[in-house]
This record gives C-alpha cells, sequence and structure tokens, in this order.
C-alpha cells in the first residue's frame, strides 16, 4: 500500500482545513496534466510540432484524416514518455494498447482521438513535493500518449468557424494523479514539481503560454475523516497561477451549496479567470460516449527491458537527487538547494561557478566550505538581479567564471562582502575579469597592518569620550569598527580592524 | 487477328514481349471493350482513356527498349476503393462527391512502377459494405453471366457478380481489362469471383499495404487481385504485395515467385475438409462441386482429411459486430468539414447530419449504426469484446488444423448467383452469403476461390481454398490443380454487345473451355 492511497483515509493535519459556516472541510483535489511531447514531428506522422507557423501548414495527409491513411508511431515520442515515466518513478509497461476515442469535432479530423484508454505506457509512480520545507508525496496513477486535436476558431467569420490543424496529432502526455492533494498550494507545488522534472528530462518545454502544458483540475470537499465527495472537473487550466484561484473559488462554491443543503452535481467546468469563477461546461449526463476500442490501425506497442533499462542509465539527475547532493556536497540548507535546483539551468549555473575557480588555484574555491556563500550570491544577488531586469539564467549579464572568480576573492580575502557588491556592479554593467578589475581600481582588501593601525589610532585620537564610553560598554566597539572601515574606504580587513581596537582600548 | 480483351495476363505479357502486340493496341482493344459493354454491366465508374493510353505508349517505349518491368503494357481495372492521384476516388458513396487524391494507394504504386496501365475505376458496393454490388452510388453492376429458366431456356435476369468488389469481377469475366484490383473484408473478392468464373485471392492479413485503400474495418480489409486464371492472380499478387512502412499492419517478409509455385504439383499435400462447413440450406449442386473439388485433388496425389473448426458457426455474428464496429470509427472522418460532400445545416450538428445522411446510402448506414450500438458503453463487453473473443477461437480452431492438414477446402458460397434485388429487401439473407468466406478474415490467414463448375442454371460455382498464414503459394498450387481439372468458365458469348439476338449464353449448355493437356497449355 503506497504512502499516497493511505492519505485518501487519514485525515490530513488541521492547517490544510478550510472553515465553512458549519465547520471545517478537506479540499481533495487530483489532477489530469497534458503535457506536449517535446519532439519535432507529431505522435503518428512526419508533421512538424514547431509552434506558431501560418495555419494549416503542419498538416500531413494523416493529420488531416484523408481516406486510406495510416497511423505510424514516432519511436521518439514513445521514448520521451518512457523517459518521463522513469522520472516519475512509475511502471513502465512494455506492453500498451493504443484506442480510439470517437466523438465528431471539426478540430478532430478523424473523428475520434488516439489515445491509450485500458492499457497506458506508464503506469503508477509518485512525484515529491514541498510544502513549507515539509515533504510530501503525490501518487501518479498513470500516463499515457494521444493525440492533440487541432484548433477551433470562432472569431474570425460571422458565419463560419475556421480549424487550424497545425496541433492535430502533436503528441501528448496526458499525467494523472491520485486524489492526494489536499489545498491549491500542494496542487501547485505539484504541478511545478512535474514541470520541473520534465523540463530535466527534456521531453516537455512546460510552457504554459503555448498550451504545452495544461492541467485538468479535479476539486471535491468532504468532512476531514470522511469518504470521497463528489467531483467536480475543471478542464483546461493553462497557469499555476489559475489552477490556485480555481481550486479556492471551486472548493468554496462546493462547502456553500453543501452548506446551504444541497448536493454537488459531478460536471465538468471552466475557470473564468477574469471573474474569478467557475461554470458549468456539460453535466454527466451529457457526457459523450466515447466509444473506446483498439485502434485497428495500430499493433500493440511492446519494447524490452534492455530498451528501458537503456534509457534509465541515461536519464539525467533529476531535481530530487540533485538537492540531495547540492545539500550534502555543497552544504547547503534544504530551502537554498530548492531554489538552486528548481530550473536545471539554475543548477547547472551554480555548479559552474565551481568549475571555473578549481582547487590549487588562488581563489579556488572547495565546495564543502563555499557552497552558502555562492550558493547567496547566486540566489540573491545573481538571480535577484536577473529577476529584477527581467532576464534568465541564460541572458545573465555575468557569467558562471565572473561570479567564481568574485566568490574566490571573497573567499581568499582579497575583497571584502561590502567590496564585492561593487564589484558585482561593475561586472554587470561593465564585464571584464573579477581578479584584473580588483588589481586595476584598488579595490583590494587593507591587510597592511601598519596602515590600519594608523587609522585606529587617529580614530581614537579624535573621539577620547568615546574611548571612556567603550571602556564601561565594550559594545561601543562596533561603532570604532565602522569609523575605521569608513575611513579605509571599506577596505579593510574587518576582523583586523576588530581585534587591533580591542587591544588598543583595552576591552 | 484475335480478340486481345480475350487473352488472359499471362498470354498478353508473352505476345507484348514477343512485340505481337503493342502495348497502346492492348489498351485500345480494352477501352473498346469497355465503349461497347459499360453502360450495360455499369463495371466501371470512371474510364481514363488518356491515362490509360500515355501509360500504354510509355510502356511501349519501354518494350521497344527491352526495359520491360514484370506487368509492363498490360492494361488493368482499379477498384474505386484504391486511392489514385488525381483520379476521382469514391469508394462509390455519394459522401466522396469529386474526390480527387494527391496521392496513389501503395498497392496501386506497386502496379504502375511494375509498368501496367490503369484503364479506369472499379464498382464496388459502397465502401465495400455488400455482396452483390447492388449498394454502389453508381449503381449495380451486372454480371456478365446469365441463367437458365426452370424450363430450361436463358432468362435475361439480371444476376449480380457478387460483392463487394462486384466492378472488378464482372470487368474481367467481361474481358473488360486482363485482371483486377479488388479487396476483401468478409468475402468480397472470393465471393464475387465465384459468381463470375474467375479467380480470386485474399491474402494473408498484412502480405498487402492497405495505405491508400479506403478503410472499412482496417482488422480485416485486404487487397488482393481477381483474375481470370491461377497463374494470372499469381503474377498479380507477387507485384501488389509488399511490406510498407506506412502501414505498420504490414507483414515485412519476402513475397516469393508465386507464379513459379504453380509447376510443384500438389502430391502429398494434405486437404483438410470441415464439417463444420456443411451448413443446413446449402445447395445440393454446391455439395456435389464441393465433393468434386475433393476427388479432383485426391487424384492429383493429395490427401484428404476430414477436420473440425468448432467455432466456425459464431464467425458470422462475430463479423458483423467486428467489422460493423470498426466502420463506425473509420467512416467518421466523412463529417462534409475538409473534403467531399457537404449538406450545410443550421449549425454544426445540422450540418453533420445532412451531410451524412445524405452521403452515406442504406447499408452504410445500417453498419455505422449497429457499429456504433455495439461499442457504446454497456454494450462494449456483450458484443465487442465477446467477438473478439470469438475471433481468437476461430484463429484456434484453425492453429489446431494447421497441426494435420496444409490446405482447406470448402466451397465459396451457399448458393449461386442471384439475381439483382433478389436479397436487397433481407439483409440477413445478403449476409449470410459470407457464411463460408469470413472465418478467412476474422483469423487473418489467405484466401482463394477458383472456379469449379456450374450450376443447374448454368452460372458459375467456385471452390475455397485456406491457407496457413503466409501460405499462399500452396493455395496457387492447388488452385492450379482445380483448375486443371475443372477447365476455365468462360462468361457466355457477348450478349451484351447484340439486341437480343446474341442473348443466348453460351454457358446455358454447361460448356467449360477445357485446357489444353497438362503442362503444355499456358494459362
Amino acid at each position: 500500500m503506497s504512502a499516497a492511497a493511505k492519505t485518501q483515509v487519514k485525515p490530513e493535519k488541521s492547517k490544510n482545513l478550510v472553515r465553512g459556516a458549519t465547520g471545517d472541510w478537506e479540499v481533495v483535489i487530483g489532477m489530469e496534466v497534458h503535457a506536449q511531447v517535446a519532439s519535432n514531428s507529431k505522435l503518428f506522422s512526419g508533421s512538424s510540432t514547431a509552434f506558431g507557423a501560418e495555419p494549416n501548414s503542419h498538416v500531413s495527409l494523416v493529420d488531416a484524416a484523408m481516406p486510406g491513411m495510416l497511423p505510424v508511431i514516432n519511436e521518439e515520442c514513445v521514448k520521451q514518455a518512457i523517459r518521463t515515466g522513469l522520472g516519475l518513478k512509475a511502471k513502465i509497461n512494455r506492453r500498451s494498447v493504443f484506442d480510439r476515442k470517437n466523438y465528431f469535432y471539426p478540430d478532430l479530423p478523424q473523428g475520434y482521438q488516439i489515445s491509450q484508454y485500458k492499457q497506458p505506457v506508464v503506469g503508477e509512480g509518485e512525484v515529491e513535493i514541498d510544502i513549507d520545507g515539509e515533504a510530501k508525496r503525490v501518487g501518479i496513477e498513470r500516463l499515457h500518449l494521444e493525440q492533440d486535436a487541432g484548433k477551433s476558431i470562432h472569431d474570425q467569420s460571422p458565419e463560419y468557424s475556421y480549424v487550424d490543424l497545425n496541433r492535430s496529432g502533436v503528441a501528448l502526455m496526458e499525467i494523472v494523479s491520485k486524489p492526494d492533494m489536499r489545498s491549491a498550494k500542494e496542487a501547485q507545488a505539484y504541478v511545478t514539481k512535474l514541470r520541473t522534472i520534465m523540463r530535466y528530462l527534456g521531453t516537455c518545454d512546460g510552457d504554459m503560454e503555448k498550451g504545452n502544458l495544461r492541467a485538468d483540475v479535479n476539486v471535491s470537499v468532504r468532512r476531514p475523516g470522511d469518504e470521497l465527495g463528489t467531483r467536480c472537473e475543471i478542464k483546461n487550466v493553462n497557469s499555476i497561477r489559475f489552477i490556485g484561484q480555481a481550486i479556492e473559488v471551486e472548493a468554496r462554491r462546493q462547502i456553500e451549496i453543501i452548506e446551504e443543503g444541497g448536493t454537488i452535481d459531478q460536471e465538468t467546468r471552466l475557470f473564468d479567470s477574469v471573474k474569478g469563477e467557475t461554470r458549468s461546461m456539460r453535466s454527466k449526463e451529457e457526457a459523450h460516449d466515447y466509444r473506446y476500442f483498439p485502434d485497428p490501425d495500430l499493433l500493440p506497442l511492446e519494447f524490452s527491458q534492455a530498451y528501458v533499462d537503456d534509457l534509465k542509465q541515461h536519464l539525467p539527475e533529476l531535481p530530487d537527487e540533485k538537492r540531495a547532493r547540492f545539500m550534502k556536497e555543497y552544504g547547503l540548507s534544504a530551502y537554498d538547494a530548492g531554489v538552486l535546483v528548481a530550473e536545471r539551468e539554475s543548477a547547472d549555473f551554480f555548479e559552474a561557478v565551481f568549475d571555473f575557480a578549481p582547487p590549487g588555484k588562488p581563489g579556488a574555491l572547495a565546495k564543502g566550505r563555499d557552497g552558502k556563500l555562492a550558493a547567496n550570491w547566486v540566489i540573491n544577488e545573481l538571480f535577484g538581479r536577473l529577476n529584477k531586469e527581467g532576464k534568465d539564467v541564460a541572458t545573465s549579464p555575468v557569467s558562471a567564471k565572473q561570479l567564481g572568480g568574485l566568490v574566490g576573492l571573497i573567499t581568499d580575502g582579497t575583497i571584502s562582502g561590502k567590496i564585492a557588491k561593487d564589484l558585482f556592479e561593475i561586472l554587470w554593467t561593465e564585464g571584464g575579469d573579477p581578479a584584473a578589475i580588483v588589481e586595476a581600481r584598488g579595490m583590494k582588501q587593507v591587510t597592511d597592518m601598519g596602515a590600519i593601525e594608523k587609522a585606529v589610532d587617529e580614530i581614537i585620537a579624535a573621539n577620547p569620550d568615546k574611548v571612556e564610553q567603550a571602556k564601561a560598554k565594550p559594545n561601543m566597539l562596533g561603532w570604532f569598527t565602522g569609523q575605521v572601515l569608513k575611513a579605509s574606504g571599506g577596505k579593510a580587513n574587518p576582523a583586523a580592524v576588530n581585534e587591533l581596537l580591542k587591544r588598543k582600548l583595552g576591552i | 487477328m484475335t480478340d486481345l480483351t480475350a487473352l488472359t495476363l499471362a498470354e498478353a505479357r508473352d505476345k507484348l514481349k514477343t512485340k505481337e502486340v503493342s502495348a497502346t493496341e492492348l489498351t485500345k482493344a480494352h477501352l473498346s471493350a469497355i465503349e461497347a459493354a459499360n453502360a450495360t454491366i455499369n463495371a466501371y465508374v470512371l474510364v481514363t482513356p488518356e491515362h490509360a493510353l500515355a501509360q500504354a505508349k510509355a510502356s511501349d517505349e519501354r518494350l521497344r527498349k527491352g526495359e520491360a518491368r514484370p506487368l509492363e503494357g498490360l492494361p488493368l481495372g482499379n477498384k474505386d476503393l484504391f486511392a489514385t492521384r488525381g483520379i476521382r476516388t469514391t469508394a462509390c458513396s455519394k459522401i466522396l462527391d469529386d474526390f480527387r487524391p494527391t496521392y496513389e494507394s501503395t498497392v496501386g504504386q506497386n502496379l504502375w512502377d511494375a509498368g501496367a496501365v490503369m484503364l479506369g475505376k472499379l464498382n464496388n458496393d459502397e465502401f465495400a459494405m455488400g455482396s452483390s454490388n447492388e449498394t454502389s452510388a453508381f449503381g449495380p453492376v451486372v454480371s456478365p453471366w446469365r441463367r437458365r429458366g426452370k424450363d430450361g431456356k436463358p432468362t435475361t435476369d439480371k444476376l449480380v457478380p457478387g460483392g463487394s468488389s462486384g466492378g472488378s469481377s464482372a470487368a474481367v469475366a467481361a474481358d473488360l481489362c486482363l485482371a483486377a484490383t479488388a479487396t476483401d473484408t468478409g468475402g468480397s473478392i472470393r465471393q464475387p469471383a465465384a459468381l463470375t468464373g474467375t479467380v480470386g485471392i485474399k491474402p494473408t492479413y498484412g502480405r498487402c499495404s492497405r495505405w491508400g485503400i479506403v478503410a472499412f474495418a482496417s482488422s480485416l480489409d485486404q487487397a488482393g487481385p481477381i483474375a481470370k486464371t491461377v497463374r494470372d492472380a499469381a503474377i498479380m499478387l507477387r507485384t501488389m504485395a509488399s511490406h510498407d512502412p506506412k502501414d505498420t499492419t504490414s507483414v515485412n517478409a519476402p513475397v516469393p515467385n508465386y507464379e513459379a509455385a504453380l509447376g510443384k504439383g500438389i502430391k502429398g499435400l494434405r486437404v483438410g475438409v470441415p464439417k463444420e462447413y456443411r451448413v443446413d440450406g446449402m445447395s445440393k449442386e454446391i455439395e456435389k462441386l464441393w465433393d468434386e473439388g475433393i476427388q479432383w485433388l485426391k487424384s492429383a496425389g493429395a490427401t484428404i482429411h476430414e477436420i473440425s473448426l468448432p467455432h466456425t458457426k459464431y464467425a458470422l455474428p462475430a463479423y458483423y459486430i467486428v467489422a460493423p464496429a470498426e466502420a463506425s470509427s473509420n467512416l467518421a472522418r466523412y463529417d462534409g468539414v475538409r473534403y467531399g460532400l457537404r449538406v450545410p445545416g443550421k449549425d454544426l450538428i445540422d450540418t453533420y447530419e445532412n451531410t451524412r445522411a445524405a452521403g452515406f446510402g442504406k447499408e452504410v448506414r445500417r453498419r455505422i449504426l449497429i457499429g456504433t450500438y455495439v461499442l457504446s458503453a454497456g454494450y462494449y463487453d456483450a458484443y465487442y469484446l465477446k467477438a473478439q473473443k470469438v475471433r481468437t477461437l476461430i484463429k484456434r480452431d484453425f492453429d489446431e488444423a494447421w497441426s494435420k492438414v496444409d490446405v482447406v477446402l470448402t466451397p465459396t458460397t451457399p448458393s449461386p448467383a442471384f439475381a439483382s434485388g433478389e436479397k436487397t429487401g433481407d439483409p440477413l439473407a445478403m449476409y449470410l452469403e459470407d457464411i463460408f468466406t469470413v472465418t478467412v478474415n476474422m483469423a487473418g490467414l489467405p484466401g482463394m476461390s477458383v472456379p469449379a463448375g456450374l450450376s443447374s442454371q448454368g452460372t458459375p460455382l467456385g471452390l475455397q481454398l485456406i491457407g496457413q498464414p503466409f501460405g499462399e503459394e500452396t493455395l496457387f498450387r492447388v488452385g492450379q490443380a482445380i483448375e486443371d481439372a475443372a477447365g476455365r468458365f468462360k462468361a457466355p458469348e457477348r450478349w451484351w454487345l447484340g439486341d437480343g439476338s446474341g442473348s443466348s449464353p453460351a454457358s446455358a449448355k454447361g460448356k467449360a473451355t477445357k485446357p489444353a493437356a497438362k503442362g503444355k497449355g499456358k494459362r
């Protein structure tokens, strides 16, 4: 019995409960995520999957369902589905079957969608999410491959609707979770994590704006400990923010209905992000009878264990493992490690900071010793700045090599943390080699004890009253340190200054 | 000069090689024959003379240079289920309207690449659904055969040529092409071949590519030839068959030279006779024919074994679940949105309904309804799933039989050719036409119909040979033995040419053209 299944019967901790007029409610959420497979061509035809092309320019005879056309499976898409399954620690089904899901719509040229119904390519797995520093597992029910439909365009003519078949036949992975989530926050964390895993694997670009990742969210409410309530499915929610909003308003709607003595109708609903409400799309009675049956044009999908093993062997390091390694190797906090591994590019950048300051050379970084400092610089200074200026790691004006140089200059005592911020500014706006800039612009920390002593003596001489106070109240040391550092233009080594002041002031 | 249209495919091939005739002469002769006959026979729904003559001209050029390909310059008919590039393809349904594909079916392409000439598109039951070629949007095909009345005198009853490949069988029987393409989902090659005195083979499922053939029931559909002789069918199939990466159900196995297998004889071959095929209501003369067939094969050196195929009786009902189920889904694409007929309505649903109501004929609508019903929620397990289980049992029956025999001999049809309109009011009677043929499709096996005799009414009857998977060579060997023993059955004199004076069917005398002495004659 998986941990996921247990959560269905065990009431969650109270923090997730929603307060209604008549008491507390638990929200239960499951999700079907549709992720477009990253591949050059469609699931059953050779047409391109490139986004943004002229309408109907990426349509083959198969995509347009011409008479006598037959689907041929694109092996690349199968590979991507298996890799995703492996990334979800899921069971890979070496034999799966494609079925036809029959319904009429102009953007569905065949009159059926080729999907996997009873025997999906990937079975049960799990995703670990992090909620306020606590790990939680969300069960995966299955992952299957299916075709996307085309796009109906209704606003181009008063009389006609238009159809663009560019998307028709593009491969999707439908990833179905178990009803293991208990709050909007958990649902958002789940989708975010799923997206991260797929982006690490390169199996889906996760671009929700282009519709390459979209979620159907199943929401129900119940009294803590009760059986599952009747669920409503909110279709096609296309941003992580909207997923949160849709769950909140839908849970609230259901609680109000039940508290007023009503019952929930099982139905499909749409989320209106402008009005901030969900509304009914079709009821259970109106639901299609899809008349699923195995597609006789396609043989069952079969592959060997060796094929799966080979794919597994070549998987990249995934976010959970990477985070654990960052904590262990670099001594990072779970939080910092989590921030860094959220995007593969960020994690790679962080590690490259160390690559460019190899051990043995001046300014070399040691992972265990300097990890936290480097993470601080990457997360707070660099990412903060990138965020502010609307850039990302790929377009960062400061390279990992430059940042590695900067951190190295701090750890070997060449510059102080304060000076390092000035140096960062120079690197951001002008670029250049950190060591050379420090040298050329005289930014080096002063460790010359003669110069420091002179400054200390001057400050002591100029402030006899403060000297008296400091003798009674050793806290005053900080004031003196500040004055000396200020006089040195920030370049004096604070530790050396402190040491000297203590001695001279006799405290 | 002899009538060039009376030649067999093999004979014409040889005459082209020796330059006795040209491809252009051969093609012109057939085009003239079509012109004279088609108003009556209605075998062609589209004749493509310019296309044919251009191909013939190119063939003559190749023949002149000594670069002839296997079917160089041989004029064929092409069933309208096969997509033809730039040439109207309708599956004989109104719903495809004036559809002109931008592509050629793989089977067609194989033929044209081998030098064959296409005379035109042949009639068939709409979407290949029918056993009499009466459901075509282009009207029924009339068999070149005529039957005798009870008084023994010839009648002018319009007989059906069988279906769904009725255009193919009629065209071959009436010498309107040397051979024709056809398709078989439940008997659509073998039954029309049996009813017209022609040879038809449905190869193993996966032997021919289905790419570019309008789909009826994907797990059962298979292309094959209808031809004048066993040899001609062997020549045709060798070129039609291929592995096609565009059809994942096509099989990647080398295509043998079927013609080369013909001379091998059948000495020692084990022939199975399934007791379950002696069904109630089978006509006496069919039974007699079957016994005759058994004797012929015995005389040719084969051994005869009674076998049991216990699940045979479930094959027909199961077939009429599986085939309509797949058809209901395969035909969903004809919605008036992208190509073919569109009958506008007040909204989308209305347009769908108008288009499909106007575009599909009665039999097609019936099968779509049956198929939709058996797949619907709550009925799937009781019908579709159960039918698939029957299918597995039928396959198992044959698997067991193959441990005892090399080939199975049965009649092709339970009764001789019937007249137009005789069974149209009774779909079940029509469905019974397939009783001996559907098992072969359900099991994915190769099956061939060879002309074996004439009914008391003077119309042709066929025997069916069922082979092991990819056992087509064996079928051709046994088929040749039957043909050698029974002779060829030529359609009667060309009554359709005259004003009635020539309407006395030659076959009424029960004369079969006996072959020349064994091993000598080239047919």
